[in-house]
């Protein structure tokens, strides 16, 4: 059957985000005061054939690692779900 | 001495590379990304540009590409590998080299010249310059940012590893660095484009040094 998968990769702890700290800068200029620690990451959604959940979520795990993240600097969270 | 200039649908450099090796007396050609036998060839050269459109990551499609699983081996082999700006982001995410590049420090398209300082003459790109030289060559580029971890850091000053620095960081890159090497030193990255420094009639001609060292590395198939 087909699983529907989310992957979220975000630049790992005490790796610089500089699209974050851009963002952080932006929203007190717009007059939203009070936020901290914003990280940028991206989603990425699928449905995945397997034939069970746990090979779903092992499969879609090492794609996360091979091609959807950069495990040099990401880290993947992999879950079964949706938005 | 034959050198492989590598065609990534999205290059846009390879002209520029192919032009200035072949002015130092080498013999370039282009090889198409899906060709996978590098053997024929004395040196090889990633160029800039936007391989595979930088869809998801720069370089994490193009690294998949089947010339790469031949360029394992022949940096493996000790020939001179050398990857400019987007080759660079290249040989990052093919693991050919450490770290990765990252978006710039503010966001910013940057497309200027910069003064570079050679911090290493051990690398196939600096063997003919000298410690402390400062090179102008041009950076174009919006994920140029180097990152690493501390470990890596570490290991990349351990083993004089780190080829080139920015002398004023323009883009946030760890420890000023513009360029490393792997550790035997034939495989070098860098952000900079030194095939674009080659005539003072068009700014500057400090590439040359660069591109007449990697040149005068090549080693015979």
């Amino acid at each position: 059957m087909n699983y529907p998968i989310l992957v979220h990769v975000t630049l790992r702890a005490g790796i610089a985000d500089p699209e974050a700290a851009t963002i952080e800068r932006a929203l007190p200029a717009l007059g939203f005061s009070g936020v901290s620690h914003l990280r940028t990451g991206k989603t990425f959604r699928f449905e995945l054939a397997a034939s069970d959940e746990a090979s779903a979520l092992e499969r879609a795990t090492a794609m996360a690692e091979r091609l959807l993240s950069n495990p040099v600097i990401e880290s993947a969270d992999v879950r079964l779900g949706t938005l | 001495m034959r050198v492989g200039v590598v065609v990534f649908p999205g290059s846009n450099c390879e002209y520029d590379a192919l032009g200035a090796l072949n002015e130092l007396g080498a013999s370039a050609e282009l090889v198409w990304h899906a060709d996978s036998d590098l053997d024929a060839f004395d040196g090889v050269v990633l160029p800039g540009g936007f391989a595979h459109g930088d869809y998801l990551r720069p370089g994490a499609i193009a690294r998949f590409s089947p010339v790469m699983g031949a360029l394992g081996a022949f940096a493996a082999s000790g020939r001179p590998v050398l990857g400019i700006c987007n080759g660079f982001q290249v040989l990052t995410e093919a693991g050919l080299l450490p770290g990765a590049l990252q978006k710039n420090r503010g966001l910013t398209f940057l497309s200027m010249p910069v003064t570079l300082v050679v911090a290493s003459t051990r690398s196939v790109l600096t063997r003919g310059a000298r410690v402390g030289q400062e090179l102008v060559i041009p950076i174009n580029h919006f994920s140029g940012n180097y990152t690493c971890d501390d470990a890596t850091h570490a290991s990349l000053l351990a083993h004089d590893q780190i080829v080139l620095r920015y002398a004023d960081n323009p883009n946030g890159s760890r420890d000023d660095i513009a360029g490393i090497s792997n550790e035997a030193g034939n495989v070098v990255g860098l952000m900079p484009h030194p095939e674009r420094a080659m005539s003072t009639l068009l700014g500057s001609a400090d590439g040359r040094v660069l591109l007449e060292s990697f040149v005068g590395s090549l080693v015979r198939a």
